[in-house]
């Protein structure tokens, strides 16, 4: 790269990087707890073999995904240190207590999980083993909360007091509870949810497409993609709430999401299109009101645009491709999970159609890449900012003169570690097929014996 | 007590938590990679992934629930150890990531790979090591604060024999510390080759482990003589520590008491730990950082002890459950479960 060394500048790339890695691992992390919980419930409720041996493979490839979401982890918390030490100097003193708190739900999570993986066939009732993934479910949404109203809190600081540059009148739950934090720990939940069940979806149907046609699949598939329904609509009412907390407390991170130029009423919403060099908006598709709308509920409201803040405080207008990007991604979830509800209802001779499979198939990569774009456009909206309104990036960041040396050597890590889950993960359900495991675990056809 | 106090205390405990069950893991996965390349004994390596495949992600949450408290209650120490750390904390990153991903590869994929068994076992090693830069540094003279900026002194701590020596303490005490905790697993399975080379083990480690110790403590009254003296007022700690070392050795020796010898182990280092510590405050970093100049406000240091307690009330019980199903049920060790 041929830029002038410039710490700051390194250190988010670095920064960018490692979250980038670590959100694959920690979203599925948070959300495929639950879709095994989900599977082993049913396989309990409906005394059926095929949902329990579902969950039992889940967790099995999911505690390979872990292990890269612990170690990355466990990167980022350091990293915030190392990269950023003036910037947690002040998170320190205002907003250590939720990461605090989020290293317990993970102690929590970790105890459980070590527990569930090696109790399948321990206890005589299975209800009983089934009630050890709850400590897990929740120990890693609670982390994810907790980890979040950090993130809220870079983006809606409160709870202190900052004068000539003494932090006074500290309120540590306040901060945690700042306005970001209902609309953004929701949003971050949901879509972990989201995103796992699509993941998981997408190898049932990748399974049945390949011509797999073992009800086990079909189980797989309906029980993920009726989940994934309820997350995406979920997702849809959060979203919009989200829009409705930017306009209060962030307008020019809305209004450089939406290319959003002049203050007006009735403004309407800007999708898709590019700059041209007069800085028109060329080429993009626009509804009317819609951004009324979505910023405060009403076709007539005034939407504050990017002519109200000097240049300086102002995110980069790339931003918006990166939110139209994600709100496209979780209207395709929702479209294609309603149209394989709406076919396993009416038309059942359609719903493993080939189209279908694949669209499910596709949901599972570009959940995830909505996933990453919906981080960038919060980290890269919130810029210059490092604590909005009152720290800017550079001024959180290291001096230190090797910050560049230490992005290539996290570049070959993260390429090396991703590269080896990937084998391992492939490996280990090729050499071992569903329909085998039933049959050796004999409960093909047979029902499961006790 | 200060809350100052308090807090440091905590923390100085869970690094401490993390020693313990750090070195047991970081060294079974060490003997667990010997093992196979010298084809001694395939019986020892079942034994060790029994124990280690429910617990090693435990492990890691103590060292992050150290580094996260750090920040909390001293919020100072990520500006001075934050700057000055960066490349050989980014190496432990590196090392942790290695250590506990092929661990998972290698335990849950379908084959047992000895270069995953290689990876995990020698980063394992190295993990401790490259921690002690830590311990090293907070002696003082390894950095340079000037102009505001702190810079690490790279080539006098490569070059220094107090640095090298807690290297060469931390390998060590992890081989022992291990190979103790093994050998009394061992013996609980009823793997009488397993027990009997773990004992071997231990034995052949605990030589270089006292020895290194005691190179420390003269170690560090060249490099820091202030600490060194008030390490002499906590004499009776380090003594104290000797003793348990001796009885631990002498049991495991006579093949007797073995849970207890592993006590003992841990005692050792419990003595020696606090001793260090102790002796070390109020100083986090020589000369420059005290834990009373760089505490964290009130309101927060009483929030994360609140916080603190509760998560104490919630992970007692859980561990005790992690533990009674897998360290201390006979069935589970045998294998029968």
């Amino acid at each position: 790269m041929f830029m002038e060394y410039d710490p700051a500048m390194y250190s988010r790339i670095l920064t960018g990087l490692t979250l980038g890695f670590h959100i694959i691992f920690a979203t599925i992390g948070v959300g495929i707890p639950l879709m095994i919980a989900l599977a082993e419930w049913m396989g309990i409720r409906k005394n059926d073999p095929h949902y329990r041996l579902l969950a039992r493979r889940w967790a099995r490839g999911f505690v390979v995904t872990v292990a890269v979401g612990v170690v990355t982890g466990t990167a980022i918390g350091l990293q915030l240190s190392l990269l950023w030490p003036n910037f947690m100097q002040l998170a320190g003193q205002t907003i250590s207590l939720p990461l605090f708190m989020e290293v317990f739900a993970f102690f929590f999570e970790a105890i459980f999980l070590g527990i569930y993986l090696y109790t399948w066939d321990r206890f005589k009732s299975k209800m009983k083993h089934f009630l050890l993934i709850i400590p897990v479910v929740i120990g890693a949404s609670f982390s994810a909360f907790f980890i979040t109203t950090v993130n809220s809190f870079m983006n809606a600081p409160q709870g202190f007091e900052l004068v000539n540059g003494v932090i006074t009148d500290i309120d540590p739950i306040a901060a945690m509870f700042n306005p970001a934090t209902p609309t953004k720990t929701a949003h971050v939940i949901i879509t972990c949810y989201l995103t796992s069940a699509f993941v998981l979806g997408m190898i049932g149907a990748f399974k049945i497409l390949k011509g797999d046609r073992h009800v086990y699949h079909k189980k797989a598939l309906h029980l993920t993609m009726m989940s994934a329904f309820v997350f995406s609509i979920a997702t849809v009412v959060i979203g919009d709430l989200s829009g409705k907390y930017l306009a209060e407390y962030q307008p020019e991170k809305l209004a450089a999401a939406e290319w959003h130029f002049e203050t007006e009423e009735e403004a309407p919403l800007v999708l898709g299109g590019y700059l041209d060099n007069n800085g028109e908006i060329k080429y993009a598709m626009e509804i009317p009101y819609a951004l009324s709308i979505l910023a405060h509920g009403t076709p007539g409201a005034e939407v504050i645009g990017l002519d109200q803040f000097p240049e300086e405080d102002t995110p980069p207008l790339i931003i918006h491709y990166f939110f139209d990007g994600m709100v496209f991604i979780g209207m395709y979830l929702s479209f294609v999970s309603m149209i394989y509800l709406l076919l396993s209802w009416k038309k059942q001779e359609l719903m493993h159609s080939k189209v279908l499979l694949w669209s499910i198939i596709a949901g599972g990569p570009l959940s995830i890449l909505a996933i990453e774009l919906g981080w960038v456009f919060a980290e890269i909206g919130r810029q210059p900012w490092i604590l909005y309104g009152i720290m800017r990036t550079p001024e959180g960041a290291t001096t230190s003169d090797h910050v560049d040396a230490m992005l290539y050597l996290f570049i070959g890590l993260y390429a090396i570690l991703g590269l080896s889950c990937s084998i391992v993960l492939k490996k280990m359900f090729n050499n071992n097929p569903a329909a085998h495991e039933l049959e050796q675990r004999g409960l093909e056809d047979r029902g499961e014996r006790t | 007590m200060s809350y100052e106090v308090i807090g440091i205390s905590v923390l100085w405990f869970f690094l401490y938590g993390y020693l313990i069950v750090a070195s047991v893991d970081f060294g079974a996965g060490f003997f667990h990679f010997y093992n196979k390349v010298s084809h001694k004994n395939y019986q020892v390596n079942k034994l060790i992934q029994r124990y280690l495949s429910p617990v090693w992600e435990v492990t890691n949450v103590f060292l992050v629930f150290f580094f996260v408290g750090i920040i909390g209650f001293f919020p100072d120490t990520a500006y001075y150890y934050g700057t000055a750390l960066l490349v050989p904390g980014s190496i432990s990153i590196v090392l942790i990531a290695i250590r506990g991903s092929y661990y998972a590869f290698n335990t849950y994929g379908s084959k047992d790979s000895k270069i995953y068994s290689f990876l995990y076992g020698m980063s394992g090693l190295l993990i401790p090591a490259s921690f002690t830069i830590v311990l090293t540094i907070s002696e003082g003279s390894y950095l340079d604060i000037s102009n505001g900026n702190v810079t690490l002194m790279l080539g006098e701590l490569l070059t220094s024999a107090y640095s090298w020596s807690v290297v060469f303490l931390a390998i060590v005490s992890v081989l022992f510390i291990s190979a103790s905790f093994l050998t009394y697993y061992a013996y609980k399975a009823g793997d009488v080759p397993s027990y009997y080379l773990f004992r071997r083990y231990t034995m052949f480690w605990s030589i270089p482990t006292i020895l290194a110790s005691v190179l420390i403590f003269f170690a560090i009254r060249h490099h820091n003589p202030e600490h060194f003296s008030s390490m002499l007022d906590l004499s009776w700690m380090f003594i104290l520590s000797l003793l348990f070392f001796l009885t631990a050795v002498f049991f495991i020796y006579k093949k007797r008491h073995l849970g207890a010898a592993f006590i003992l182990v841990m005692l050792q280092f419990f003595s020696a730990w606090f001793g260090y510590g102790a002796s070390h405050l109020p100083y986090l970093l020589y000369p420059h950082l005290t834990i009373y100049d760089g505490f964290v406000n009130e309101t927060m240091a009483i929030a994360l002890i609140m916080a603190f307690l509760a998560g104490l009330l919630l992970l007692i019980p859980s561990l005790y459950l992690l533990m009674r199903l897998f360290l201390f049920d006979a069935d589970y060790i045998q294998g029968n479960k």
